[in-house]
């Protein structure tokens, strides 16, 4: 009866705190409204930690209330001497014992789940499940490249994902240190400059549905200027679709057809194609791609990861990148272009599209 | 020598002081102008992210009030203003005349003086240091311009002045107690004030060693964290956390000593649990160095070190947790007397309750993946720092203040001050841990409007604006304290416990005409109980041996700070690199004279001192 009365008490007192925490933030970028598996461990160890730190707030609250409008010194009592107390073993015992059963309870959940979440091995086997989704994040100052090895093909800014299941993830940068987050689905990890850094996450179909099919991603780690505008997006995709969607990018080739793309490809293979390549299929070494992967650029989300994708915010970026994104790489490694030659390089970016 | 040919200059008598006393002003002084220094950057960051898409403070600019803010903060404002506090009571408190090595505690306060300058230099000549007050190594390679130089060069100066401190204090304490000080009768602020400097000791070389690498990296070509030529930027991240975390405690020690001696002292009852506050203090300190890979949940050590690491900083809640029970029980039972230092006291453990409670929540490793380096993080720590340090620091100068220079800070002033800090500090920092929790990370210079992150940010603001304002009362209430306030008595709070509410206000340059007898925990306390007027002496009246002033360590300082910048343009100008050794060559030169030069000290003459004493009491 006891039990089943402390239980009630502890599920109403975590279903008040998930009721609160829910209504905060947007449940494309918030953390509150977890995505995903990795989301909801850390969510649920989040909740168990805040019940048991708010319990100790609540015993530290109620004695401090009491002590300090109970022994305020009153009128009368100036000259009041009060007892000279060294200190109580037994009361000493208490706060020192209950702490500990307290932090044990927190302990025990902690280790498990950091083990959990580090569990890489279905990635690492000499020979993988064809069906596990492995994506190499390459981290770069201010954009984001994710290789799909097993595939064969290459994408920037956007990443793709299947749900519902594990996909797992190599991390590393290519200058200084960034950290990638997609806080909805998971926690963070850094993208070290000397190693490869390894976790997964899952994306789940129906928190990607409520956050209208795209999850916000975020670089967490202080990496320069830009670093608050180096965002991702993460679209995360039923198997089926991202199955087509895998074999639509492998096929994928720049196929410009009204004379002004023409005539931006020409431009963009004069000036841009010795960073940017236009083909999912990128054979060149990493230290080569020093630039995002513009295969499927008129897919995107955003332009430059942050402004709004339409021709009007590419002509913006394309005219003068260090006004959008200060220190980024692009600014100076091409000649100043004419109004027009902005126009048709803009038709063409926006002519590359798999989908 | 008698008193009156030494009567020199006010500002000749600051640069060659070894007083302990005025040492304690001079940190005091250069500790709340960076302060206010690194207050006025953080409210620049707090403007720039008002709105969203602002364009007040705008990509590196931003970066480098962001790195100053928390270096001028941490090393700048908090570590001197601790040393001011350390420096004004702790000899007193103890019984001594002075600390162990006057000399090396005035050279710690100039080197000190001297690294901060230049740090700040940075703003005037090309721009300030951009990588963060972590400085993480692949970033901070990368940084164009001098910015990291100066970071490198400022913090080395000013560590070893720390160092130097943390050491003399060590032995002050160890030496220099009065006959029947023993350790177990020492305040709880001098036993701060002790394990503080032992963390010290251990905690500074490491910083010392990093520092050292990436100024062979930046400046001598050197390749310690060059990943590309076979380097390791982690090297950095564990050396500048195995320092990084028990600085905090470097800082919080000695603010849980202030607030013990508050509560002792304005509750009119001993310090509960002495003996556990004491256990407690030396295993936070020991536990302190346990735990810095927490810090780096995220950089991909592993399950095993992560568990490891989240266990152990999950027990320093418990040491934590005793001392939070133990100042309600001082309180309990007691006749609390809310006077401004008090209120920070009380108001002290609620805001510290938050802080620890959330630093529990990120030592839970998995967890941690979501709040590292997100607002909830920067919530975190400034709930421990400014609710814990600040307050503690803003309730010691008004407490220690009549000490220091005779006159009470104007109490309603102070009240207002605090109401308005207290305010202004949980409307700005309550709100970031959720913010952080909604996705935003820390360190961006902006965000895009429609993240859900518009109003706490507003809100983050304004509090930040009542600080502010608190700041601003203060300075009024010290300008109107030292034009117009009264001179006090040796005890001006009527409730003295502890040995410097002994001596007169400010206290005579000797501290104590007459070594007192320490019968007891809060020496002065007892002896009121007895009904007795003063303390017991442990020694006739005699002539008073005390050190001779000296400029020499301000020149020591001068040529490392002259030395840093010729080393720094040496890549620039051939001939800077002269300038460095002549830089140098100044320091050495006066270590040299001050190793072979004897210096006797002088004696205050018994006569003297008397004539001094009636002069208090009269």
């Amino acid at each position: 009866m006891k039990k089943w009365l402390l239980n009630w008490r502890l599920f109403s007192l975590f279903s008040v705190m998930a009721l609160l925490l829910a209504g905060c933030g947007k449940p494309f970028l918030s953390a509150l409204q977890p995505a995903g598996e990795v989301a909801d461990m850390q969510y649920s160890l989040m909740l168990l930690s805040t019940a048991i730190m708010v319990l100790v707030i609540v015993v530290v609250t109620i004695i401090f209330i009491y002590v300090v409008i109970r022994f305020r010194r009153r009128k009368g009592e100036e000259n009041k001497i009060p007892k000279q107390v060294e200190g109580s073993h037994k009361l000493e015992i208490i706060w020192t014992v209950i702490p500990i059963l307290l932090l044990i309870i927190l302990a025990v959940p902690t280790v498990s789940a950091t083990f959990k979440l580090s569990d890489v091995k279905p990635m690492n086997k000499e020979k993988r499940d064809k069906n596990t989704v492995v994506v190499n994040v390459r981290a770069n100052l201010y954009w984001w490249e994710f290789e799909y090895p097993d595939y064969g093909i290459i994408t920037s800014q956007d990443l793709v994902v299947p749900t519902d299941e594990r996909v797992y993830f190599n991390l590393k940068s290519s200058d200084v240190k960034h950290s990638f987050w997609i806080p909805a689905v998971g926690g963070k990890l850094d993208t070290n400059v000397e190693n490869n850094n390894q976790f997964w996450l899952e994306f789940d179909q129906k928190a990607a549905d409520k956050a209208k099919g795209v999850f916000y991603g975020k670089c967490a780690e202080l990496c320069g200027p830009s670093h608050a505008l180096m965002d991702f997006k993460v679209k995360p995709l039923p198997r089926k679709e991202f199955d087509q969607w895998v074999e639509k990018m492998k096929n994928a080739k720049p196929a410009a057809t009204d004379a002004v793309a023409k005539e931006g490809e020409e431009i963009f293979n004069k000036s841009c194609i010795g960073c940017h390549a236009v083909t999912p299929a990128d054979k060149r070494p990493e230290q080569a791609r020093t630039a995002p992967n513009l295969a499927n650029f008129g897919d995107r989300e955003r332009i430059a990861g942050i402004l709004k994708h339409d021709e009007e915010n590419l002509k913006k970026w394309l005219k003068d990148p260090d006004s959008v994104k200060p220190g980024n790489k692009m600014t100076g490694t091409y000649g100043k272009l004419t109004d027009a030659q902005i126009d048709a390089l803009t038709k063409y970016l926006m002519s590359l599209k798999v989908e | 020598m008698s008193t009156v040919a030494r009567k020199k200059s006010l500002i000749w008598d600051y640069l060659t002081t070894v007083d302990h006393k005025k040492i304690a002003i001079l940190y005091l002084i250069a500790g709340g102008l960076f302060f206010l220094v690194g207050g006025l950057e953080a409210l620049f960051i707090r403007i720039q992210l008002a709105k969203p898409n602002n364009d007040f403070l705008v990509g590196g600019l931003y970066n480098e009030v962001l790195t100053m803010h928390g270096t001028t903060m941490i090393f700048l404002a908090a570590m001197p203003l601790v040393f001011a506090m350390m420096n004004a009571v702790v000899p007193i408190q103890i019984g001594a005349r002075d600390v162990a090595f006057p000399f090396l505690n005035a050279l710690g306060f100039w080197l000190f003086f001297f690294g901060g300058v230049f740090l700040n230099c940075s703003w005037f000549l090309g721009g300030a240091p951009d990588a963060g007050w972590t400085s993480y190594a692949s970033l901070s390679l990368e940084s164009p311009g001098h910015g990291i130089d100066f970071y490198v060069l400022g913090l080395q100066i000013s560590g070893i002045g720390t160092l130097i401190g943390g050491i003399n204090f060590l032995v002050t304490i160890i030496n220099m107690r009065a006959p029947g000080m023993t350790y177990m009768r020492m305040p709880m602020f001098t036993w701060a004030t002790f394990v503080t400097s032992a963390l010290i000791l251990f905690a500074f070389p490491p910083l010392t060693v990093g520092l050292v690498l990436m100024m062979m990296d930046r400046l001598f070509g050197g390749n310690f964290f060059n990943a590309a030529a076979g380097g390791n930027t982690i090297i950095w991240e564990h050396l500048f956390w195995i320092f990084g975390h028990p600085e905090v405690y470097i800082l919080v020690l000695p603010a849980f000593g202030i607030f013990s001696e508050i509560f002792a002292t304005f509750s009119r009852k001993r310090l509960f649990g002495y003996s556990s506050m004491v256990f407690a203090t030396v295993l936070i300190g020991f536990l302190g160095f346990m735990v810095w890979a927490h810090h780096m949940f995220t950089t991909g050590l592993g399950p095993i070190a992560n568990a490891i690491f989240a266990v152990a900083t999950m027990a320093i809640a418990v040491p934590t947790g005793i001392k939070i029970f133990n100042w309600l029980f001082t309180m309990w039972g007691g006749s609390i007397k809310f006077t401004t230092p008090m209120m920070y006291a009380v108001a002290f453990i609620p805001s510290f309750v938050m802080g620890g409670v959330t630093g529990v929540m990120n030592a839970a490793a998995a967890a941690d993946y979501q709040y590292h380096d997100s607002y909830f993080v920067v919530a975190h720590f400034h709930y421990v720092i400014v609710g814990g340090v600040v307050f503690a620091l803003l309730a010691g100068a008004h407490y220690w203040w009549p000490k220091m220079f005779g006159k009470m800070l104007n109490e309603t002033l102070g009240k207002i001050t605090f109401w308005l800090f207290f305010i202004g500090f949980h409307l700005t920092f309550f709100i970031q841990h959720f913010l952080g929790l909604m996705g935003m990370p820390r360190r961006i210079f902006t965000y895009l409007p429609g993240q859900g992150l518009e109003t706490g940010n507003f809100i983050s603001t304004v509090g930040a604006f009542f600080m502010a304002a608190a700041t601003i009362i203060l300075l009024i209430n010290v300008v109107i304290t030292s034009v117009k306030g009264e001179k006090v008595s040796a005890d001006p709070w009527g409730d003295g416990r502890t040995l410097e509410w002994a001596v007169a206000s400010p206290p005579p340059e000797y501290n104590f005409a007459q070594t007192p007898l320490v019968r007891g925990l809060d020496a002065l306390w007892i002896e009121k109980m007895e009904g007795k007027k003063g303390l017991t002496p442990a020694e006739p009246l005699g002539d008073i041996h005390m050190p001779n002033s000296s400029i020499l360590p301000f020149v020591i300082s001068l040529g490392l700070f002259i030395a840093a910048f010729g080393f720094m343009y040496h890549a620039k100008y051939s001939w800077s690199l002269f300038v460095g050794i002549g830089g140098l060559l100044i320091t050495f030169i006066c270590m040299f004279l001050r190793s072979v030069v004897d210096d006797h000290g002088f004696h205050i003459h018994k006569e003297e001192v008397l004539e001094t004493e009636k002069g208090v009491k009269a």
